[in-house]
């Protein structure tokens, strides 16, 4: 003898656990589940990525485009080579655009950011962007600050 | 030399108890009936008093929780300027740590030691006994619906606990303290990932689940049958279980979060 209410109650409780978990995933993660939308894939040759991480985003003019697919150490040259996937629907970059290392805020995370050029030419799947600005790098800026400071004293 | 044999014999007999336990709850488990219509008959019961009985408490311990995270949270990184990483905070801290580790805690003391003294007090009526002498196996009919519930049940638990604390974080620190929403939701989705942080979380409950109601349905099984023995069971299911979570939790921690 099991009575309805205990089943009803039971129910209840799989549902909510289980809401539970969905809500996590959407809204807490940010998991999308029709994230799989079309890419297109560009590499970039960095000097320095300084922290960089796969999976971080790519943005033009602050708005989110793609992300970091892969970062590898290019042996020949000595770089790292950035893969990373556009949007399909974003597909009109200028070959000779120029990307960045940036940092949000004081202390955030790393993401690159594409300045737009002015070719005629598009990025498409497979195209490099040659024009590469590395990250800032927080010791490199004050060695060379005092450098200078000791420099202008004599 | 007499300390050096009480060692050893302290040793075997800890090693046997273990034994025993595995033993007993693979038959246990083993013997769970496969139909569908009877193994949810049975499980019905035992979902309701170890998993909606426990809700509350979980509902309410994992707002406090949250909401207490974010006060703290947010007094530091105001110092640093970045209030908006306490949804950040909040979300990792809860979701990794300390909604697993919690709700084992608690499900310890709400369920497991309730698991003990009901198995217990089934013995020392020798309930037990009556069942098999009807025929009815007790490993089968009384305490494989019990553990399988308990391994549903946590995992569950303690996701509802870490949305519970996520509300009640963001109550506090968007409502109350007036951290930016749209950069508490962002931080916090940013840093969070699916499989690292959600699901790593849901096999650490699975695991303290297993545990946990291993450890209560063993002692009652394995108790004194008096009104003493049942007591002290059912404290060393609190004690012992605690025990195993805290210890659990690192090594687990260490295997998923320990390479930098």
């Amino acid at each position: 003898m099991r009575s309805k209410r205990a089943e009803l109650l039971v129910g209840c409780f799989i549902v909510l656990g289980v809401a539970a978990l969905v809500y996590l995933a959407v809204q807490v993660s940010g998991l999308a589940f029709s994230s799989k939308k079309d890419t297109y894939q560009v590499v970039a040759r960095f000097d320095d990525i300084a922290g960089l991480t796969s999976r971080a985003k790519v943005s033009i003019a602050g708005v989110t485009v793609g992300s970091v697919e892969s970062i590898t150490f290019d042996k020949e040259l000595y770089m790292a080579l950035v893969t990373m996937n556009i949007h399909s629907d974003v597909n009109n970059i200028p070959t000779d655009s120029s990307i960045a290392v940036l940092t949000s805020g004081l202390l955030g995370e790393k993401y690159l950011g594409i300045s737009i050029g002015a070719d005629d030419e598009m990025l498409k799947n497979g195209s490099e962007i040659y024009d590469t600005q590395s990250a800032l790098v927080l010791e490199t800026l004050i060695s060379q600050f005092l450098f200078k400071a000791g420099d202008s004293e004599k | 030399m007499k300390v050096i044999i009480s060692l050893g014999a302290w040793l075997f007999d800890w090693l046997e108890a273990v034994g025993r336990a595995g033993i007993f709850l693979v038959q246990s488990v083993c013997r769970f009936p496969v139909r569908f219509s009877e193994s949810v008959n049975l499980l019905v019961k035992q979902l309701y008093s170890v998993g909606v009985l426990s809700l509350v408490i979980i509902l309410v311990s994992g707002a406090f929780i949250g909401m207490v995270l974010s006060l703290q949270g947010y007094s530091i990184l105001a110092k640093f300027g970045s209030e908006e990483a306490v949804g950040q905070l909040l979300a990792l801290s809860l979701l990794r740590e300390l909604s697993p580790v919690v709700t084992a805690l608690l499900f310890a003391g709400r369920a497991g030691s309730s698991l003990t003294a009901e198995i217990g007090l089934m013995k020392a009526t020798e309930q037990l006994s009556s069942y098999e002498m009807m025929g009815v196996d007790p490993l089968r009919r009384v305490i494989a619906p019990r553990f399988i519930a308990g391994v549903i049940c946590l995992p569950l638990l303690s996701l509802i606990f870490s949305a519970s604390g996520i509300l009640g974080g963001q109550l506090v620190s968007v409502g109350w303290l007036g951290v930016y929403d749209g950069a508490f939701w962002s931080s916090m989705q940013q840093s969070v990932h699916f499989d690292t942080d959600i699901m790593n979380g849901v096999i650490k409950a699975v695991c303290f689940a297993v545990v946990v109601t291993w450890i209560a349905v063993y002692q009652g099984y394995e108790c004194v049958p008096t009104s003493e023995g049942i007591g002290k069971a059912t404290t060393r299911t609190v004690v012992l279980s605690s025990l195993a979570i805290l210890a659990l939790d690192f090594v687990l921690t260490a295997a998923m979060f320990g390479d930098f």
